[in-house]
């Protein structure tokens, strides 16, 4: 039984069947980092997958560019419970990156450049559901948003979406990440509300 | 857990902070945060993250709340609240941005606004221990009147600096020009690199991005700071 805030209510925004349960949309892009945001010349910037036997394959920027590249149009998630509704992308996706990657390992952690951690299973990443995104709204993804490039899994609250993405390394289990460790749920999904431990 | 809001207070023309009993909570850490839910008469529910101003053990905690303007949740806690009325209360939250006083290192504390509440909380978190850890304040408002927990950062406490940035206008007389918060200000208020502080960055996203690169142009580790941003970018 919920405790009703008296004469609460006023001021409420109008719902939307977009929603996830708890979110409220906005048209601003609120920045959630845990730190200073790190500075990537594309020029040095590169992206790994690392598989169990240790292969890694590699793209620098040309590389990743020269892939087949995605418009990808998705309503976006925050855990702070913002919610931005029709956002473009483009950038390319995991299943083009997989398509060489020999592994049997069902669970990946996302390294990025500054340190930050997240983990992600396989099956999340692969049939369309995320991408290595570089440009936003027609621009290229600001510093603060993750850029030069980072991941993006929509579906799951946008904590999972590295910002500075580095590498993916397969696991043979699920671990923790960075805010997974300091709070947030192992899988993050926004219609089941998982926000927190 | 229900919380029962037992005295209000205005920090500022647009925010105040709220004094609440919640019968069963634990304590927290100083930089948590902890989950607001409201539910109107008619079942309409909304939540919201705040900061909490207070830390350690005892069953009463403080939030300090400023006003968006477009906000639904922000105002009534600022204008309709009072005395006797309950909230739902979830926490409390998060592990990375807090401070413990078992770390004996010195603290660099920075805020723009509202980003002050959670580093009131570590600075009291520290009175209340036996901690002797140096600690500095950086803390940028727009106006004089936008301080919060003015007198209580205005009171002498050994071993804790509070310096005033004012971005809009200053106080008659005030020897810093009004204006954002530089590159020079951190040289020569904060703790420097070579001392390796512990900082904490809390205000607006334009804010904290602005001042955590200068630190790190400043030479600060980037893992040594840690951020917490609001608003939008």
């Amino acid at each position: 039984m919920a405790v009703i805030s008296r004469g609460f209510g006023s001021r409420r925004r109008e719902s939307d069947a977009s929603l996830p349960p708890g979110q409220y949309l906005t048209q601003d892009f609120p920045v959630l980092s845990a730190g200073p945001t790190p500075r990537i010349d594309t020029a040095d910037w590169e992206f790994s997958i690392t598989n169990e036997t240790g292969v890694v394959s590699k793209w620098n920027w040309e590389q990743l560019h020269a892939l087949p590249i995605e418009d990808i149009g998705t309503d976006i998630h925050c855990v702070t419970r913002w919610s931005k509704l029709g956002t473009h992308w483009r950038g390319v996706s995991l299943d083009t990156l997989f398509k060489d990657v020999d592994t049997t390992y069902e669970y990946t952690m996302a390294h990025c450049y500054g340190g930050y951690t997240t983990n992600i299973p396989l099956a999340d990443l692969l049939d369309g559901k995320a991408w290595i995104a570089f440009d936003f709204d027609g621009e290229d993804l600001d510093p603060e948003h993750g850029g030069p490039a980072r991941l993006l899994v929509p579906h799951l609250y946008f904590w999972k979406s590295a910002k500075w993405i580095k590498g993916l390394q397969m696991l043979p289990q699920d671990q923790p990440g960075f805010w997974e460790q300091n709070g947030y749920n192992m899988y993050g999904d926004p219609w089941q509300e998982q926000r927190y431990w | 857990m229900t919380g029962t809001v037992k005295a209000v207070r205005a920090e500022t023309e647009s925010a105040r902070s709220l004094d609440i009993e919640v019968p069963g909570w634990r304590g927290n850490i100083a930089g948590q945060h902890v989950d607001v839910r409201l539910t109107a008469e008619d079942g309409y529910q909304a939540v919201r993250s705040y900061s909490l101003a207070s830390s350690g053990s005892g069953e009463q905690l403080q939030l300090a709340v400023d006003k968006l303007p477009d906000g639904e949740v922000s105002p009534y806690l600022v204008d309709d609240v009072m005395p006797g009325d309950l909230l739902e209360i979830r926490g409390p939250l998060g592990g990375w941005f807090i401070w413990q006083p078992s770390l004996a290192g010195p603290v660099q504390l920075i805020a723009g606004g509202s980003g002050v509440v959670p580093l009131m909380a570590m600075i009291r978190s520290r009175a209340q221990s036996d901690s002797t850890a140096p600690f500095r304040l950086l803390y940028s408002v727009r106006n004089p009147d936008d301080v919060f927990f003015r007198s209580e950062l205005e009171a002498p406490t050994p071993g804790l600096d509070v310096t005033w940035a004012y971005t809009r206008a200053t106080p008659p007389g005030w020897p810093r020009p009004a204006g954002r918060v530089t590159g020079d200000d951190l040289s020569a208020h904060c703790f420097p690199a070579s001392d390796d502080p512990a900082v904490f960055v809390c205000g607006p996203t334009g804010f904290v991005e602005a001042v955590a690169n200068a630190l790190v142009l400043l030479g600060h580790d980037p893992g040594r700071v840690k951020t917490e941003r609001f608003g939008g970018a």
